[in-house]
């Protein structure tokens, strides 16, 4: 009987992220836990009982938020997740008031293991990657420690949100990379004008288009004459090969290098 | 001699207006509901359940100029309440909490509390209210900590409250009560929590218990032998939806919902009954008069928790009284509602886990559809091709109307461990990416289901469905937009964005003659008119 709204101003606030616990639990197949210890198994069998059900067995999120990130928005450290898991978020999601404390830390330990991501050595000079960055005109589609201009992404806290392999492929073949609910759209108006852009957002009846000026549309979708989804397809070129390898690893370690001042 | 009976007339007036034996809405009202279209007196508007307004002011020709005339913001957000409106009054309903409304103007008239126990908890929904019932003098509230209180019309004054059962074994109530003659007939919530569910009806007056119908048979009585073991006593089959009433044949129409626990059927090895089924139960006695299974022994949360509808309709050259319910497993369902019998039924939203039905309405299930440890790809997903918000059925154009979700799970099995009170799921699934899954609101031909016309929505929707005389169907999408469709032909004539996700019932009614229509979007609840 299930049949909570689908959380979408949950998703939007827990909108959870960034960088890395580093290796703060690394993976051990468990011998018996200490009571000091987190039981990541235990908390996995819980996880999969109480949890799963809004946030997928595997922790990507349904009706509830993908939890497959290192760093939680609304959870940044284990206390603030530890208390969510216990309280709740009324109204959307319930309280685990019937999880001991020990419980609690294992289940929170095993959601800290989703967001995982390994610390990768970053070679490269970050000086450099500035040129490579400003050179290639990056900033003309993205904003970067408040510089640029905000069509695709912004990318000041990219080195947070993601692994340095992701951003990596992500410059490579921005296709196969593209951010949650990003979508390319053009839609056709009855005069026959072509509007091209990012989707900003979407209802039955309307869309709203932030062009490549960075200036939004407003369209009824009855007044167009085609609405073309392009899916799995994005403005962004690919880099592989305007970059050298050189370049690339100097330019990660430029967008990483706004992480520390997180 | 004339003066006389003048005296003795004015004596009886006296008498009835001061004794109060003149009740403000006595069942009779509320059963030639027809009589009065501008009063919105039991939650689906008739007992039938056809959430259909015999209003006409708003229509095709004008509907394009619906306009806001007042919100009314809530204290706390989600709400899904279908209002009742009598005599320009409104009645609202919010987590143990209730209000009358002036409906000219907005302005609250008085408002009622029920403070939530600090060790409530829901298991596997939010804290919402679906709904008030009227009779006589007297408004029906369920609450979260699972009472049924009774209030007075007229000032929100408590006159009885009846524990319905313990809120701490994971029963909960968020369904709009049905009341008929002197009883108000309710169902509970707690299908994730291994509660043995049940119908209950209450006295009007006292408020005592009527009966109580077991949605999963005890020892010795009949269908206890589709379960095994203990598996029984949490086998869920919760009531959380309203059902339908019918005044001639003195019948109460109730859907049951999933087994416990939901994705693990190993440990419940049988049938399931009364899960997942349609129940007609005597009104007098709360006695089974019959039963149809929609899904046996489920194990993908469907649900049969629908406000099932009744119309009368010709089949095959006979006259015959139907009951019909599209049902959260994706097919539909048309009945006899004096015997259960079934008479057709078919897919009306993709579904991959059934060849289909066969002669008597018993899915064919196919192989390899059930949840495993892996997981198994299935439409639809656990919320189901439609869920709890209501369909619609317009005499005037002789369609079906019901809000469509067409979205696919992998559906996963875990081992399911009973703790009172808590989750008893046994299981969970993951939705298939937003891209892939789309909304419809689509109007079937009513004795056969077979598809009229469909609507496009942007994704799978949570809002029920309105039809109108006035030719016109009215719902609301998850991404706020409140909008008419033309009845016959699916054409979309009026859209207006709430500003938040509709996940509630439309009604209409009337103030001082003139036709409104309601919706509750979030947290504020918007009346329009022309």
């Amino acid at each position: 009987m299930i049949r909570t709204q689908t959380l979408l101003l949950f998703s939007l606030c827990v909108f959870a992220i960034p960088y890395s616990l580093s290796s703060a639990q690394t993976e051990k197949s468990s011998s018996k836990p200490d009571a000091a210890t987190p039981d990541v198994a235990a908390g996995k069998r819980m996880f999969e009982r109480h949890c799963s059900l809004c946030h997928g067995l595997d922790g990507r999120g349904g009706r509830g938020p993908n939890l497959n990130r290192a760093q939680l928005f609304r959870a940044p450290d284990d206390t603030a997740l530890m208390a969510i898991i216990s309280d709740g978020i009324p109204p959307e999601m319930p309280e685990g008031w019937f999880f001991s404390e020990e419980e609690v830390a294992d289940i929170a330990a095993y959601v800290r293991s989703f967001g995982k991501i390994p610390n990768e050595p970053l070679p490269g000079d970050p000086t450099r990657g500035a040129v490579v960055f400003s050179k290639n005109a990056c900033a003309r589609c993205h904003l970067f420690a408040a510089a640029g201009f905000a069509y695709g992404p912004e990318l000041t806290d990219v080195g947070v949100r993601r692994s340095p392999t992701y951003v990596r492929n992500a410059i490579l073949a921005p296709a196969e990379h593209l951010p949650e609910g990003f979508l390319f759209v053009r839609a056709i108006t009855a005069s026959g004008r072509t509007v091209e852009g990012i989707r900003a957002n979407e209802d039955t009846f309307t869309i709203q288009i932030k062009d490549a000026t960075g200036s939004f549309h407003s369209l009824r979708k009855k007044d167009l004459k085609d609405l073309q989804k392009l899916r799995g397809q994005t403005p962004m070129p690919s880099y592989k090969t305007i970059l050298s390898a050189a370049e690339l690893d100097d330019l990660i370690v430029y967008l990483f290098s706004a992480r520390g001042s997180q | 001699m004339k003066v006389f009976s003048l005296a003795a007339l004015f004596a009886a007036l006296c008498a009835t207006l001061c004794s109060g034996s003149a009740s403000q809405v006595p069942f009779e009202r509320i059963t030639n509901a027809d009589r009065e279209p501008g009063n919105w007196l039991t939650y689906s508007r008739n007992y039938q359940g056809q959430r259909f307004s015999p209003l006409n002011e708003i229509n095709v020709s004008n509907v394009a100029k619906l306009k806001v005339q007042w919100a009314l913001q809530f204290p706390t957000p989600t709400n899904e309440v279908s209002p009742i409106v009598v005599d320009n009054i409104m009645y609202v309903t919010g987590p143990n909490s209730a209000a009358a409304i002036d409906a000219r103007t907005g302005r609250t008239l008085w408002t009622w509390k029920r403070p939530i126990p600090s060790d409530y908890h829901s298991v596997g929904f939010g804290r919402v209210n679906r709904g008030p019932a009227v009779l006589d003098d007297k408004l029906f509230v369920t609450t979260l900590d699972c009472y049924l209180v009774a209030l007075d019309l007229k000032s929100g004054a408590q006159l009885w409250i009846s524990k319905v059962e313990d809120y701490k074994a994971g029963y909960s109530m968020t369904v709009a009560p049905l009341a008929i003659d002197g009883k108000v007939v309710v169902g509970v919530s707690g299908g994730e929590a291994g509660i043995r569910g049940f119908v209950d009806a209450y006295d009007a007056k006292s408020g005592k218990q009527a009966w109580r119908f077991w949605t999963i048979p005890g020892p010795g009585e009949p269908g206890h032998e589709t379960w095994t073991g203990d598996s029984w006593k949490t086998g869920g089959g919760s009531t959380w939806v309203t059902g339908a009433y019918d005044p001639d044949l003195k019948l109460i129409y109730w859907g049951v919902g999933n087994p416990g626990p939901d994705w693990n059927g190993d440990v419940r090895p049988g049938d399931n009954r009364y899960t997942c089924s349609l129940l007609a139960l005597d009104a007098n006695t709360g006695k089974l008069r019959w039963y149809f299974q929609f899904t046996p022994h489920e194990t993908h949360d469907w649900d049969a928790a629908h406000v099932p509808i009744l119309f009368d309709a010709k089949i095959n050259g006979r006259e015959r009284k139907l009951i019909v319910n599209a049902n959260r497993n994706a097919f539909y369902y048309v009945l006899d509602r004096v015997s259960g019998e079934f008479i057709a039924g078919r897919p009306y939203a993709k579904q991959t886990w059934a060849r289909g039905l066969d002669s008597k309405g018993h899915p064919i299930v196919l192989p390899d559809t059930e949840p495993t440890e892996k997981g198994a790809l299935v439409w639809p997903n656990a919320n189901g091709a439609t869920v709890w918000f209501s369909p619609s059925y317009s005499p005037q154009t002789s369609l079906f109307y019901v809000a469509v979700r067409e979205i696919g799970s992998v559906y996963f099995k875990r081992r399911a461990e009973y703790k009172e009170g808590t989750f008893y799921a046994g299981g969970g699934e993951d939705e298939l990416p937003a891209d892939d899954a789309s909304g419809e609101i689509r109007a079937l031909d009513p004795t056969t289901g077979e598809l009229r016309w469909e609507f496009k929505l942007h994704s799978p929707p949570w809002a029920g469905v309105l039809a109108t005389a006035g030719g016109l169907v009215f719902s609301g999408s998850d991404e706020g937009n409140f909008y008419a469709l033309d009845a016959r032909t699916g054409k979309p004539l009026w859209d207006f964005q709430s500003g938040g996700p509709i996940g509630a019932n439309p009604i209409s009614f009337n103030v001082d003659g003139h036709q409104r229509i309601a919706i509750s979007s979030n947290q504020v609840l918007y009346v329009f008119g022309l």
